[in-house]
């Protein structure tokens, strides 16, 4: 496993190999590099001291237990929560001039599925940064919609309301939108909520192409069962960073249990102790 | 008497008609185009806050104008008063909910009753100021279109135009944010900027119409149009155009009922007119009006219980044991789980349309046609059950209630289409992938 993601990086951008002897700091490598994320909510710490590096082309799974920060994590980095402190990096600069490069599927319910919109007009917004300002979006902006639209077996349905769409139709237009986007490292929020047994499969085949096309994929994820098979690259959260490597390495039953096994009581402890001090 | 003077107000015969239909016209347009992004955004009560906040605005200008000795009756100014005062009220609102940890409603409230309560106050204070012409300023809190001049509809043609012009240029943007404010900010869109534009704009619209509409009212102007809109489409560029043209009709309507009857006030005769828009509208709306909707639900419930139970007398037929009207009944009431009336509800509807008829020993038996259709129903029901099973990995028991939901909505299209999936049928009935024991029950 190891080695298929190094040849793999190799084979695709012959830059940034990140074991090599004398390798350049891994903050100006890393599809992602994270120093010292802290955020908290009203002074409660919801993520806690978060150092990352991963490599390019990997498609990495975010597991935790439920509270334990995933989606604020991806939020954080993407500055949609205020951090409390720490640094980003996306390819070695600061993520606000990165952003041309990053792409982002949120969670379902994040949005108003009443919304007077079509699928193929949501999957166009995708596209918006490259229409830019002020201009509508054109006819050959719409066709590259479509194409995202039947890219995800969805072109039938490109003129629907987006709530007469079920759930893994919703979750298939959100990957479209985000494909458009012509991303190279790709944030998603639980993809794989609530959807069914066909676009799990459509959504992994997504995710295989982009990491065969040189894309690095965050994805927030719950099921612990499918970690081996969907992903190479792991980082298990629970408010902090348990352990993040290649799959191989620390998809372990020890880290398991420090993810999952009950909080560490001590660092409970700690966070009721600082919500409650008064400045 | 009074229709001639409707008549003339309705066809604009007077100068002074023209003059105020022209501002409340315009009024209209904008608040239905802004409101669409405003309703979408969820944010509808803020604009109530807003207007509210805007008296105190409306009473610290007069007193100042006054007492630097210009006519306080000066619309501009006034305005100006109300737009510093409405967008103060708004940052209060949105600071409260941000750095506490009271919710927005309750930080609406807030703003809206204590900027509405010291506005109040103010007016108190300049009733009792000497050689004040402070009568003016109650028609802000009702609204009143008899008192508008030419240059004041002239303000808000051009402040009507102005937003217009913003909000057909950032429709795109617009659309973005207020769909998915995460997603643009990580697109890179400056969408707190944006947030702020919209908010702004309706801030405008809200000042604006505070004469004609006033204060209390002048949220119908932003919310009613685009709420009706909303029940003839799907898709926002209509829903906008629409909307626009809403918010022309009842101001129109509101505008000549007001000046066609004396002491009416224009603010609520142009919500009145809104509001039986917005009633119309939901009882009939094409999209989503409630008897759309009952009606489509209906047709379905009715389409279900008939395919139902073609679908259960053509197994009945396969397996064979309904000697008798008694074994019969008894077997269509188990293959379904029906209660009697439903099973009668059911076959009245296949009666009528000629789908059974009931033989001389009472049991009910298929008509030429009915049989085709009940073969139709039952083969597209079971080559349904047979797609789930081989290309959707759900587990059989679930088929049953798969199949049973979805195959009355399938149109031709879909059926051919799972005749492709699964050519080995070709046109015969395909045998039912559950078996089937002698109650006619699925095991």
């Amino acid at each position: 496993m190891k080695n298929s993601i190094l040849s793999l990086q190799k084979k695709t951008r012959g830059a940034a190999p990140v074991q090599e002897p004398f390798a350049p700091d891994p903050a100006d490598t890393s599809a992602l590099h994270v120093r010292d994320l802290t955020v908290a909510y009203y002074r409660k710490p919801v993520l806690w001291d978060v150092d990352l590096d991963v490599p390019h082309a990997v498609v990495a799974g975010i597991v935790g237990p439920n509270g334990a920060g995933k989606s604020t994590l991806i939020k954080a980095i993407l500055d949609l929560v205020p951090h409390t402190s720490g640094t980003v990096k996306i390819f070695g600069q600061p993520y606000r001039r990165q952003r041309r490069r990053v792409g982002y599927v949120p969670q379902r319910e994040s949005v108003d599925w009443e919304y007077p919109i079509t699928a193929l007009e949501l999957v166009a917004m995708g596209l918006y940064r490259k229409i830019g300002w002020f201009r509508p979006v054109g006819q050959a902006y719409r066709k590259q919609a479509l194409e995202a639209l039947a890219d995800v077996g969805m072109a039938d349905l490109a003129h629907r309301q987006i709530s007469r769409l079920s759930g893994g139709q919703q979750q298939r237009i959100f990957l479209a939108r985000a494909l458009v986007q012509d991303a190279e490292v790709y944030f998603m929020d639980e993809p794989f909520a609530g959807v069914d047994a066909s676009t799990e499969k459509a959504i992994i085949e997504i995710l295989q192409r982009l990491r065969a096309d040189g894309k690095t994929v965050f994805v927030v994820h719950h099921d612990l069962e499918t970690v081996r098979q969907y992903f190479d690259y792991l980082i298990m959260l629970n408010m902090r960073i348990v352990a993040a490597g290649p799959v191989s390495d620390v998809f372990t039953s020890e880290n398991l249990r420090r993810t999952y096994g009950g909080r560490l009581t001590l660092l409970d402890r700690a966070v009721d102790a600082i919500g409650r001090t008064p400045e | 008497m009074m229709v001639d003077r409707l008549l003339r107000v309705l066809t604009l015969a007077d100068y002074n008609t023209r003059v105020v239909m022209f501002g409340t016209v315009m009024l209209g347009v904008t608040g239905g185009v802004v409101g669409v992004f405003l309703l979408l955004r969820r944010r509808a009560l803020l604009a109530d806050a807003v207007s509210h906040a805007a008296l105190p605005g409306v009473a610290t200008a007069f007193m100042l104008v006054m007492a630097f000795g210009g006519d306080p009756r000066s619309l501009p100014l006034l305005l100006l008063g109300a737009l510093v005062s409405g967008l103060l009220g708004m940052v209060c609102v949105l600071m409260i909910s941000r750095y506490t940890r009271l919710s927005q409603d309750a930080a609406l409230g807030i703003v809206l009753s204590v900027f509405f309560g010291f506005g109040i106050v103010l007016l108190g204070i300049i009733q009792r100021m000497r050689g004040a012409p402070a009568a003016g300023l109650n028609h802000f809190i009702y609204g009143r279109t008899a008192s508008m001049i030419r240059s004041d509809a002239l303000l808000i043609g051009v402040a009507a135009i102005v937003v217009l012009v913003i909000t057909v240029l950032l429709f795109k943007e617009f659309r973005l944010f207020t769909f998915d404010p995460g997603f643009a900010s990580g697109d890179g869109w400056p969408v707190h900027r944006l947030d702020a534009l919209l908010m702004t704009l309706v801030v405008s619209v809200t000042v604006i119409g505070l004469q004609a509409v006033g204060i209390i009212l002048v949220i119908a102007i932003l919310v009613l149009p685009p709420a009706t809109a909303r029940f003839w489409t799907d898709r926002l560029a209509p829903m906008v155009v629409l909307s626009g043209v809403l918010g022309a009709i009842g101001a129109y309507a509101g505008t000549a009922l007001s000046a066609s009857m004396p002491r009416m006030p224009a603010g609520a005769a142009i919500v009145v007119s809104h509001g039986s828009l917005f009633v119309l509208s939901m009882l009939f709306g094409r999209v989503r009006g409630v008897l759309h909707e009952l009606s489509a639900q209906r047709r379905l419930s009715r389409r279900t219980l008939k395919q139902n139970l073609l679908r259960a007398l053509y197994e009945c037929e396969e397996t064979g044991d309904i000697a008798t009207p008694e074994t019969q009944t008894l077997h269509l009431l188990r293959a379904r789980g029906w209660s009697p009336r439903e099973l009668r509800m059911a076959i009245r509807l296949l009666r009528r349309e000629k789908s059974i008829y009931q033989s001389t020993d009472g049991r009910w038996l298929f008509s030429e046609a009915g049989r085709v259709r009940a073969a139709r129903v039952t083969r597209n029901h079971r080559l349904w059950e047979v797609y789930l099973l081989e290309h959707a990995d759900t587990a059989p028991a679930h088929v049953d209630q798969g199949a049973d939901y979805i195959e009355h909505v399938l149109g031709d299209e879909l059926i051919s289409e799972l005749e492709r999936a699964i050519p080995r049928f070709g046109k015969v009935v395909p045998a039912s992938v559950h078996v089937i024991d002698s109650a006619g029950r699925p095991t």
